[in-house]
Parts: structure tokens; sequence; C-alpha cells
């Protein structure tokens, strides 16, 4: 007790962080994962007595197909933020400083408004008559508009859209910490530029391209108001599955458990991303 | 005779508009140890660059043994480089670091497992192979990379600053060591240092740069007892700079110059001297006798300050017309006379023959060097 009174604003952050932590982390966790092994009940949405239906139900061909299709989405979201971000974040290092933080900053800018607003003035874009087949028409490109809204392109279109930034964030990171000396010895060791791509550049950025996966991959799941707006019926989330099931179906146990595979998804990538820091020496030892 | 390894001919380069290098020329020889030795911002680690093909020059070439290398990349060159951080992979263990070279020549498996064992065995870290930089000491990881860079046995090692980041004591230890280094694998190293002391006690010969050009090439000796100009003078080692005048030229080689009054004879220098032409008489601390207050010979003034420094006692004196004198002396304990209080009054003295002579210099570049300082 005396260690309470002596430090009182070390004893208040380390109160506030674990309360944190107690009542808006693990609490909401615990009760996802009791929820998940309830069963149904029209009345109070979820009754005892425990089981693992809902588990079992994960496994129904309807919604693996779903689980399936949602994994593909997020996988090419994924891949064609890589795509995009990995150059740019290796552009973004290599220019001046005080430029740097101006790319940066109107980088971070779209954050300031709603993701689902910015999603509502994508459909406007991609919309039949929208500015993007318009401008196609006018300048004859195209004769009579296609169609892009409602259809899984569009909502990878919007999935990239709002995930890029957390791509090349931590990209640039990695390559903003990528030191020249290192490029610079594995050319004075005999290496080329592809050989110091793949034996130094690559290796040295995993744990960012990692991260970047980690913030890209899991929430490009879960964005169920992407393939709302912007898909059409058939083009689903994992994400979309979940709030189904909470305010439509009034299935918690199932929801719940659909929700801690994404959970259990996300700590699979944590540890591959701590497993790929260790290797060049971040985590200690 | 040593035979030229590498020679630069009128290199220049330049960052954003200002001049780092300004058409330097320099020979290196085959086998030699030879320091770029300067203050920060002479060139020296552009210049070391430029050998290793990191940057490219402006104008001007250089040639390693008939070969012109000026825009032949780093990876095509037979020289490697030992960088001042070290720059081991951090995702590679000691092993791979070193190997690294001979992989790229894609030799084969079991060659490049017998070298990377000697190239270990020869810094003393066969039992650290498979641990990663990061799990080293500052000393072992300096080794590595001194392993690493000699492993492709290259023509001529460039070497930046590497000891910059260890302490005092690991310092010297690498010191000795990379002199045993590069006479068992006779290797032509260039060393780059803005250290004088280490410039000084390894190498063969040294360059001393400033703003780009070459000040003085040539033996630590040379540089140190018969400086160019007043910049060596003043950055290599401390000393004592007299103002003289040249009172008559004789006949014997020998001058007789006027310093603070006294009439003294010295070697006639190098450069044309005239009867009235003022002049820097260059002392080494070492140099300064101390005599007591009654003595004959010397300058009277009195002790300021004084510093043990175990082996010798340096003393700085006031002469009674303002100027500060350096002394450094080493104990004689048959000396009565040889403990001064502060504020003693004592007489400077030195041994004609040990002074050395250089002309006056434009004020500018004086002015200019005494900034440097």
């Amino acid at each position: 007790m005396r260690s309470v009174m002596q430090q009182p604003f070390r004893t208040a952050v380390l109160v506030l962080v674990w309360g944190w932590l107690l009542f808006l982390v693990l609490t909401p966790n615990l009760l996802v994962i009791g929820a998940s092994v309830m069963t149904r009940d029209p009345g109070t949405f979820i009754s005892l007595p425990l089981n693992l239906d809902a588990y079992r139900q994960l496994f129904n061909p309807l919604y693996l197909d779903v689980f399936l299709n949602s994994l593909y989405m997020a996988t090419m979201t994924t891949l064609i933020c890589l795509l995009i971000g990995y150059p740019f974040a290796w552009a973004l290092s290599k220019v001046p400083r005080h430029r740097q933080m101006l790319l940066i900053f109107l980088l971070i800018v779209p954050f300031w408004t709603n993701s689902l607003v910015r999603t509502y003035a994508l459909k406007l874009i991609l919309a039949t008559n929208g500015l993007l087949n318009n401008a196609l028409m006018s300048v004859g490109l195209i004769d009579q508009p296609m169609q892009m809204l409602y259809t899984e392109g569009a909502v990878i279109i919007g999935l990239v859209y709002l995930l890029l930034p957390f791509m090349i964030l931590p990209l640039y990171a990695v390559f903003d910490d990528l030191r020249e000396d290192l490029l610079r010895a594995s050319h004075d060791l005999g290496a080329g530029r592809l050989a110091t791509f793949v034996h130094i550049i690559v290796p040295m950025t995993l744990p960012g391209v990692l991260a970047g996966i980690m913030l890209v991959l899991l929430p490009a799941m879960g964005l169920f108001f992407v393939p709302d707006i912007l898909g059409g019926s058939r083009n689903l989330l994992v994400g979309n599955v979940i709030k189904n099931q909470f305010l439509d179906a009034r299935n918690w146990p199932f929801g719940a458990a659909a929700s801690i595979m994404l959970t259990l998804a996300m700590a699979f990538l944590m540890f591959a991303h701590r497993l790929s820091k260790r290797r060049i020496g971040e985590d200690g030892v | 005779m040593k035979q030229t390894l590498l020679s630069l001919s009128n290199l220049s380069k330049q960052f954003d508009g200002k001049t780092v290098l300004d058409s330097l020329d320099l020979e290196i020889l085959d086998g030699e140890f030879i320091t770029l030795l300067g203050p920060s911002g002479c060139g020296k680690t552009t210049l070391l660059r430029l050998m290793a093909g990191f940057e490219h020059p402006d104008d001007g070439s250089i040639t390693l043994a008939g070969q012109n290398l000026t825009h032949t990349p780093p990876e095509h060159r037979p020289l490697n480089t030992v960088f001042q951080n070290y720059a081991l992979f951090p995702h590679m263990s000691v092993f791979d670091n070193v190997a690294y070279g001979l992989k790229m020549e894609k030799r084969p498996k079991d060659e490049i497992r017998q070298r990377v064992d000697d190239a270990l065995a020869m810094v003393q870290l066969e039992d650290f192979a498979r641990r990663k930089p990061h799990q080293l000491s500052g000393g072992q990881q300096q080794r590595v990379a001194i392993a690493r860079a000699v492993i492709k046995r290259p023509k001529m090692l460039l070497l930046d600053e590497p000891l910059s980041a260890l302490d005092y004591k690991l310092r010297r230890t690498m010191q000795v060591e990379l002199k045993r280094l590069q006479r068992e694998l006779g290797i032509t190293f260039v060393f780059v240092t803005h250290d004088q002391e280490e410039a000084l006690s390894m190498s063969d010969r040294v360059v001393v740069l400033k703003d780009g050009r070459v000040q003085q090439l040539g033996t630590p000796r040379e540089v140190y007892e018969r400086p160019a100009n007043l910049f060596t003078a003043r950055f290599v080692g401390e000393t004592n700079f007299f103002a003289g005048r040249v009172d008559a030229a004789n006949g014997d080689d020998t001058i007789t110059v006027d310093v603070f009054g006294l009439k003294r004879t010295f070697r006639k220098p190098d450069f044309q001297v005239f009867e009235g032409q003022p002049l820097h008489v260059l002392l080494r601390p070492e140099d300064i006798r101390v005599l007591a207050p009654d003595s004959d010979d010397g300058v009277a003034g009195k002790v300021v300050e004084r510093n043990y420094k175990g082996s010798t006692l340096d003393s700085v004196i006031h002469l009674d017309d303002g100027t500060e004198v350096l002394a450094s002396e080493f104990f004689d304990e048959d000396d009565p006379t040889f403990d001064y209080r502060l504020g003693e009054p004592v007489k400077v003295s030195w041994v004609d023959g040990w002074e050395w002579l250089l002309p006056e210099e434009d004020a500018d570049a004086e002015a200019e060097a005494s900034a440097d300082a």
C-alpha cells in the first residue's frame, strides 16, 4: 500500500490503462466468446445450454462459400494495396524530408472525412450515369456506359481506396529505417540491383509488408458497408454475415462464432509479424 | 620500390554547388597503409566513396592497376569497404554476412564454408558464426565487418572511420589488430579518420586533406616534424607558433632569426628567404625547455597552467609579451627545478635545430586555417 501512496500518478495511470483494457477490450471479447457457445433464443437472443452448434454452422457450405469469397476479395484488395503501396512507400522514403511530411499529410487528410461518406462519393463516380462513365464517353473511349457499380470490382476498388493508407504507412516506416549503407554494403560485396532487392531489401521490409497485410486483409473482410453500398447481392464479406446475424437473422451465437474466427486469423498474422521482426533483431531476444 | 595500385587524377566533386573535392591527384601504392586525415567536411569520406563507386566524380578519373574504374559500378570493383557503422545485414547470421560476397560470386558451397571459417578464425570469431549481429558487442561487429570485407581478397580495403564508434581501449586494441591484418593479408588499406594520433600511429603514409585539396602527403614523421603549411602544423599535433624575422642569411646554410628579441641560428629552410622577412617558427611542446628564471638563456614568462599526464608534465606558460607557450616535459626525478607552482616565473627555451620554419601565409588563408582548427 505504501507504494500506492508514494506514486499516485503512476498508480492512476496503471488503473486507467488496466481499467480500459478490462472493461472495453477483455469484457466485450469474453462476452462474444460466451455468446458463441450459447444457444440461439428468439426472445432473449441467447440462452443456455452451452454447445458448439454455432461453430459447426461455420462449416456449412453456404457460409464457407461466403467466407472463401470474402477471403478472395480481401486477398485481391491486399495484393493491389501491396502492389501500389510498396513502390509508393519506397519512393516516399526517397523524397527530401520536408516534402515527405507534406505527402504523408496528404495521405492522412482523407481520414478526416467519414469513410461511409467517402464510399458514397465513390458510388457517384462509379455509377452508370456517374463521373467516370460520363468522362469516358465524352472522350469517346466507350459508346455506352459500363456497368461498374454493384460488381465485385467496385467492392475491391472501394476496399483498396479505404485501406491503401494502412498499407503505405507501415511500409513507409520500414523503408525510412532502411539504412543506405546496408544497400551500399550489398553492392560493395558484388550484388547487383536485383540481388540486393531479393537478399536485402525484401527481408528488411518484410515486417512492414506483414504489418500492412495485417492492417488491410482483416478489415477488408469486415468492412460490411462497402459491399452494402458498392456491391451486388452476391458480393458478401464475413463482416456482412456477422452484421446480418446480429441485426437481421437474430442469430447471436453464430455471429459471435464468425467474429471469433476473424479474431483468430488476426492473432495468427500478428504472430507471423512478430517472428519476422525477431529475425532482423528488432524485437530483442 | 612499390608500384602504384590506384591513381586518382584531377578528381572533382560538387554537392549542391559546394565543392567537396577540388581537382585532386593522389597515387596509392601497392601494399601500403595510407590514411586520409582531415577535419569533418574536408572531403575524405567523399574521396573514399568515389573509390568504392558509391558516388561518381564530376570530373577526373580513377585507375586501378591500369584499369579505368571511373564509371564502374561498385559491384564490379575489386575493392571492398568496412563501413563506419559496420553496416552488417541485421537479418543474417554472422556466417551469412561473411559469406555474402562469395554467394554473390556463386562459389561452390564447400568453398564458401571453408573460406568463411578461415575468415572468422582470422578475426577470432569462430564460435560466433551462428549469432545475429545484434547479439555481438561493438568490437565483435567490427571484426565481422572486416572479415566480410576481406573474404573476396580485394586488391584494396577501404575503411571509413571504422574505429570511431569504439571506446578508447578497444580502439587501441583494434588499431594493433588492423595493422596485423594488413601485414598478414598484404592488402592495401585506405583508412579514413579525423583522429591525428590514430593516423600517425597506424599509417605508412598520411594524406592531410582540407577543403577537398591535399595539404600534405608524407610519412607520419614527415607530416609531424616537417609540416608543409600552417594548416597541417595546427591539425596534426599541438604546435607553438612564434613570430620571427630573418636577421641575416649566413653563408653556411644557416640563417639568423630574431625571435622575442633573441638572435637564434636556424637551419636554412627550403623556401627563399631574404633579410627582414617575417617567418613562423614552429616548435612542438616536447621541443620546449622550461628553465629556472635566473638562467642566461631563454624568454621570461610565468606558469599559468600545469597538467599532470602520467609520463609527462604539460604546462602552459605566458611569456611577458603575452604569447602562450605549451610545454610537455618528461619527468626527470634528478631535476630539482622540475615541478613548478602556478604563477612561478620561469624562462622558456628550446634546442636550436629542432625548430621548423614556415613562411608567412596570406592573411586570409591563415584566418581560415585558424577558424577550422
